[in-house]
């Protein structure tokens, strides 16, 4: 949990409302997209749902779900790279994209990206030190200025300037361009980074080295991270709370302790159960989950996940579970009947009191 | 420059890659390329010289071009100095490219130009655009593309009256719908990868990321494409000025020389091939100067 206090001249000059006030209110955020299915009908992928939450400030917030849970497809509605069909972000107090709030180039200002194939995300004809200068130019800095910033920003990421900074990506590893993925999204020095998938495509070793430099980009640029990522340890190690997804919805949402040690929901204990032991005693017999996750162009009726859930009962295919008080920083909250001891549920007492 | 591994954080740099390349920009490197290329160069030069002889061919052509002889009809290379013979009309073959080349070169470029800019803002637009103008310019394209380039061009520039000027704006027309789809093509892959959305990321508007971030990854294929045409382009010129179309008898443009030779066939084949022989040449030296070009521009190279 993060608990640090920061002395006001500490204070970042663009923050408005204080430590208290959370980076970023999420809710309601809904992107459908429109396809057609095989017989010509027109149909809409639920790729994010309603979603709700929120990022506090200085903190990690990890995203976990199976592949095609549409957590790529909100790291996207965050930045505006595309457009939301419902929904609000309230960056810092304000409004994004509103006529009393903040416009999206001033969000994009205050939020970056860093995607997950580091090779299709840099320029091919571009010296890697002119894709990280680009930022800055289009913010109007001057050439100098930005070949400066540059410098800087690959220095920063463990790169030697005067090496790298000439090079094209074809001439960089894995690693290295993914440094200078992280050094580009630095180099405006946002508030916020949206780290989407961005160490999976890296081999474990290179992993823990970025793994280890975001950590530290972090405590010297006061930067917070909302971390998505398909892999539970890398999330553990780097989270402070952590939000699991399931078919564009929102199942779980807690501190990282409470999430691992104390799941909730039924398919966070899958999740957290699916992952592979070192110990050969504990070997995984069973899958803890079978099958693969419903179409998110016709999902389930009421609850999501009642198609794979083995405390499956008629409230789950009537009433679709909400999530509660997602708003604060210290509660666990889950989307599931079993928790809610009003909902008719029968084990709803039962789990609710353990 | 000596091992400056001075990086103060372990990082996954690979010993191996040291030491550092040499500082270059973009174009700077590509001109270097250039200049160790010595086929491209060599190609580049035989179009350079092409080039200044037609511009200079009053200069340059030993003999008057529409000067004619009955008694000096197709005579054989190096006939009473004539280098390389005479046409059916007794004119020296030679003074008949040169000045030729004025025409042929100029039908063989400006319609491909033409066609390259129009075909690949297009071509970009729609690949960049939405799908409503994506829809719009690429089914007007189809249009032509229903054609075959031949028959269009007849056709455009046969409903237009002949001349030098609508023959262009005609082969202009067969051309771009080509380029047009070749450049949406590129523009669409490019458009997909992460990078475009990282600049839009950070705050690029759509125009900067076009000129910074699209241009220069599509513009390898529109070249090498564009280049292949210019030979396509004088030959179909020359087909037009056939049909009547294009240039008219006794102007010398390559393509008229090789039609109005063609009946010469049975008496001096050699003769007959000369004009054929300056369009291959010509066409080789631009593909080949094209593709030296776009191989300097491939940074992965």
């Amino acid at each position: 949990m993060q608990t640090q206090t920061f002395p006001d001249d500490d204070l970042d000059p663009r923050d408005r409302g204080g430590q208290a006030q959370p980076l970023l209110i999420v809710e309601g955020l809904r992107k459908f997209f429109r396809v057609k299915t095989q017989d010509g009908k027109a149909a809409a992928v639920k790729a994010v749902d309603d979603i709700s939450f929120t990022v506090f400030k200085g903190e990690t917030l990890g995203v976990v779900g199976e592949s095609g849970c549409g957590k790529s497809t909100l790291a996207r509605l965050l930045m505006h790279l595309i457009q939301p069909d419902n929904g609000t972000l309230i960056f810092d107090g304000e409004a994004v994209d509103s006529p009393d709030g903040i416009t999206i180039d001033t969000l994009r200002r205050q939020v970056q990206m860093v995607f997950q194939d580091s090779y299709s995300s840099l320029n091919p004809r571009m010296p890697v030190r002119d894709s990280v200068a680009f930022g800055p130019l289009v913010h109007g800095k001057k050439q100098a200025e930005a070949r400066a910033v540059a410098k800087d920003m690959l220095m920063k990421v463990g790169l030697n300037p005067e090496l790298f900074g000439p090079r094209y990506p074809h001439e960089l590893s894995g690693g290295q361009k993914q440094r200078v993925n992280i050094a580009r999204a630095l180099a405006i020095s946002p508030r916020m980074v949206i780290l989407d998938e961005a160490v999976s495509a890296l081999d474990k070793s290179v992993e823990a080295q970025v793994l280890n430099l975001l950590r530290q980009l972090k405590r010297s640029f006061n930067l917070t991270y909302l971390f998505i990522s398909h892999d539970l340890n890398v999330v553990q190690y780097i989270s402070d709370r952590v939000l699991v997804m399931y078919l564009g919805r929102v199942v779980e949402l807690g501190p990282v302790e409470e999430i691992f040690s104390r799941p909730k929901h039924p398919y966070t204990r899958a999740l957290l159960g699916s992952r592979s032991s070192m110990d050969p005693a504990r070997r995984l017999e069973e899958p803890p989950i079978t099958g693969d996750p419903p179409s998110p162009i016709d999902p389930p009726s009421g609850c999501r996940f009642r198609t794979r859930c083995r405390y499956v009962e008629t409230v789950c295919e009537a009433v679709m579970p909400e999530l509660g008080a997602w708003r604060d920083r210290e509660s666990h909250v889950t989307a599931c009947h079993m928790q809610d001891p009003g909902s008719g549920h029968s084990l709803a007492d039962v789990v609710g009191r353990a | 420059m000596a091992h400056t591994l001075a990086v103060s954080t372990p990082t996954d740099v690979d010993p191996d890659v040291l030491p550092a390349t040499i500082v270059r920009g973009y174009w700077q490197s590509v001109a270097y390329r250039l200049r160790h290329d010595p086929v491209t160069l060599f190609f580049g030069a035989v179009i350079l010289l092409i080039i200044l002889a037609a511009i200079f061919a009053p200069l340059v052509a030993p003999y008057d071009p529409y000067k004619e002889s009955v008694i000096a009809r197709l005579k054989p290379f190096g006939w009473r100095g004539h280098l390389i013979g005479t046409d059916e009309l007794g004119r020296d073959l030679l003074t008949r490219i040169i000045y030729g080349g004025r025409i042929s070169l100029f039908m063989g470029l400006a319609p491909v130009l033409i066609a390259t800019i129009v075909g690949s803002a297009l071509g970009i637009l729609a690949g960049f655009g939405g799908r409503r103008i994506n829809t719009i310019i690429m089914r007007t394209m189809d249009v032509f593309y229903a054609f075959p380039s031949v028959l269009l061009a007849v056709a455009i520039s046969g409903a237009m009256g002949g001349g030098i000027t609508n023959g262009m704006i005609a082969l202009s027309m067969v051309f771009t719908p080509a380029l047009c789809r070749i450049s949406e093509t590129a523009t669409a892959q490019v458009r997909s990868l992460d990078f475009i959305e990282a600049a839009r990321a950070s705050g690029a508007g759509t125009f900067t990321v076009l000129r910074h971030h699209v241009l220069g990854n599509v513009l390898g294929p529109i070249f090498i494409y564009a280049s292949s045409l210019v030979s396509v382009s004088i030959l179909l010129a020359s087909g037009l000025s056939f049909l009547g179309l294009g240039v008219k008898p006794p102007e010398p443009d390559w393509g008229l020389m090789l039609s109005t030779l063609r009946q010469s066939i049975y008496v001096n084949p050699w003769i007959c091939a000369m004009p054929g022989a300056a369009i291959f040449i010509t066409s080789i030296c631009f593909n080949l100067v094209s593709d030296g070009i776009r191989a300097a521009m491939d940074v992965r190279m």
